[in-house]
């Protein structure tokens, strides 16, 4: 992972910067997510909102980061770790605009099951889910702004885990929906709040594995956790 | 399939030098594929490229240690050229290794003229024979359509870069096997540079290549193999994709992300 100084000292400014509005429009998502889960849990409609309205925050950076790539791609040829850098940027971002959009989606069955009335206690399963997920997308971008290949490594092996929380869940809510079929449309809706996180652990995950392309040079998606090893030794 | 050319442990000194300006070098040219060489100034690799065809030869005293094989007509055994000692060898091995320089360097003579006059020293006479290389010659070099009802003008009348694919028509009509191309843009416009690189990946299919270039993404458009020499030595060689992609060697990545020079 070569961290030497260019020779133009504002190519490295702007692959700064560009690293720099990443990490923010990061920050801003987990922010977005943490909000999100927070309205659902507390039935509180007027964070949810905020989530909602906040989300036009998140397209602002995926268009500005988009933006600032164009603008190295066409002025300096990027190669090597730059060419990889701005690569995994490019894909960070996205992943990163799609979590946000989860996020409002989470916001919106908050405001949902909010005006239905249901109450908190049915969301055991949820706030455990959540947790895990927020932890995958902090250390996901922690490994990121360290170029971490182990930490990254670390966030993809949790989500297996997710995934099987998230298979519980969906579960435990089919249980519910069979004994109380009144209960059916709260069910899909939290279910649809599980999925969303779900979704946001995978992305956290695809995060990761750019990170191991851009430390390693080494396209590891699409590939077992068995074969990630394999081909990281 | 075998190497049309194989520099093997290549040491070559300047008359008079104290110290080797290429110390062990490697380098295969695979057939029908673009080789490409990069580094900075003063590395050695136009001291290679003129290697390849003993041009440094023109001056007494160079000294050569190593091996440089070319393969023979028949695709069979190598010759190494550095044991080549008659002068017609030699000329010989020009033919087959020819080279373009960064300059333009056309003849005072008819476009025409340029191109024959090459031809009836190797021995061609028949004016339809002339006639017909000449055709061909400058279609593969892309220039044909821009002067084909200006054959009896002067070669100094067409712009830089048709001159340069004047001198590589002038090359390719002595049917060599390995073009060696120095620098073959630095003189000219992006679009005549362009029309160049097209011209090479179509040379391609018939001929193998190998460019010195500065252009590092000239190197990555256009070549299947790139080296990168520092200070006399072959740092890296590789395909080109992992060179501009990941490189293994910190100096190459340094050199083609701008990072030294």
């Amino acid at each position: 992972m070569n961290k030497g100084k260019h020779i133009s000292s504002k190519f490295d400014e702007e692959m700064e910067e560009v690293t720099s509005q990443v990490l923010q429009m990061g920050g801003l998502v987990h922010q977005q997510v943490e909000r999100a889960v927070e309205a659902l849990l507390t039935s509180d409609k007027a964070k949810a909102g905020e989530v909602i309205e906040d989300d036009v925050k998140v397209n602002t950076f995926d268009v500005e980061i988009d933006e600032l790539c164009n603008r190295i791609i066409v002025m300096r040829q990027p190669t090597a770790t730059d060419l990889r850098l701005i690569m995994a940027i490019i894909k960070a971002t996205n992943d990163l605009e799609r979590m946000g959009d989860e996020a409002k989606r989470i916001a919106r069955q908050a405001i949902d099951l909010a005006e239905r009335g249901v109450l908190p206690t049915a969301f055991d399963g949820i706030e455990s889910l959540a947790e895990r997920v927020k932890e995958m997308l902090n250390r996901g971008l922690d490994a990121f702004a360290r170029r971490d290949v182990d930490e990254a490594v670390a966030v993809i092996r949790l989500d297996k885990k997710a995934d099987k929380m998230y298979e519980n869940l969906s579960r435990q809510q089919i249980t519910y929906m069979l004994e109380d079929p009144r209960k059916i449309h709260e069910s899909l809706d939290l279910l649809w709040s599980a999925r969303s996180l779900e979704r946001i652990g995978d992305r956290s995950c695809n995060i990761c594995e750019y990170v191991i392309y851009l430390v390693k040079g080494k396209d590891v998606r699409h590939i077992n956790i068995t074969e990630l090893k394999k081909e990281l030794d | 399939m075998k190497n049309m050319m194989d520099v093997q442990d290549l040491t070559f000194t300047y008359s008079g030098a104290p110290a080797p300006s290429l110390v062990n070098i490697c380098l295969p040219v695979e057939r029908n594929k673009v080789t490409a060489l990069i580094g900075p100034s003063g590395c050695g690799k136009s001291t290679l490229l003129r290697a390849m065809n003993r041009i440094h030869d023109l001056y007494p005293g160079n000294q050569y240690e190593g091996t440089i094989n070319l393969l023979d007509s028949d695709g069979q055994a190598y010759t190494d050229i550095l044991t080549l000692k008659k002068e017609a060898d030699i000329i010989r091995l020009r033919q087959r290794v020819g080279m373009i320089f960064q300059k333009p360097t056309p003849f005072p003579m008819t476009i025409f003229e340029n191109i024959a006059y090459g031809l009836r020293l190797s021995g061609v006479k028949k004016k339809a024979d002339l006639q017909e290389t000449v055709e061909r010659s400058l279609r593969d070099a892309a220039l044909w359509n821009e002067a084909k009802d200006r054959l009896n003008d002067e070669a100094s009348g067409l712009s830089g870069g048709q001159q340069q694919r004047l001198c590589i028509a002038r090359a390719i009509a002595l049917k060599p096997e390995v073009i060696l191309f120095d620098e073959p843009t630095s003189a000219l416009d992006p679009i005549s540079t362009l029309a160049i690189e097209e011209m090479i990946s179509v040379l391609r299919e018939k001929y193998s290549i190998c460019i010195v270039t500065h252009n590092m993404q000239q190197a990555a458009r256009i070549s299947d193999y790139t080296g990168f020499m520092y200070l006399g030595k072959m740092i890296e060689f590789d395909n080109t994709d992992t060179i501009f992609m990941k490189p293994s060697v910190k100096h190459t990545e340094d050199y083609i992300s701008g990072r030294f020079g």
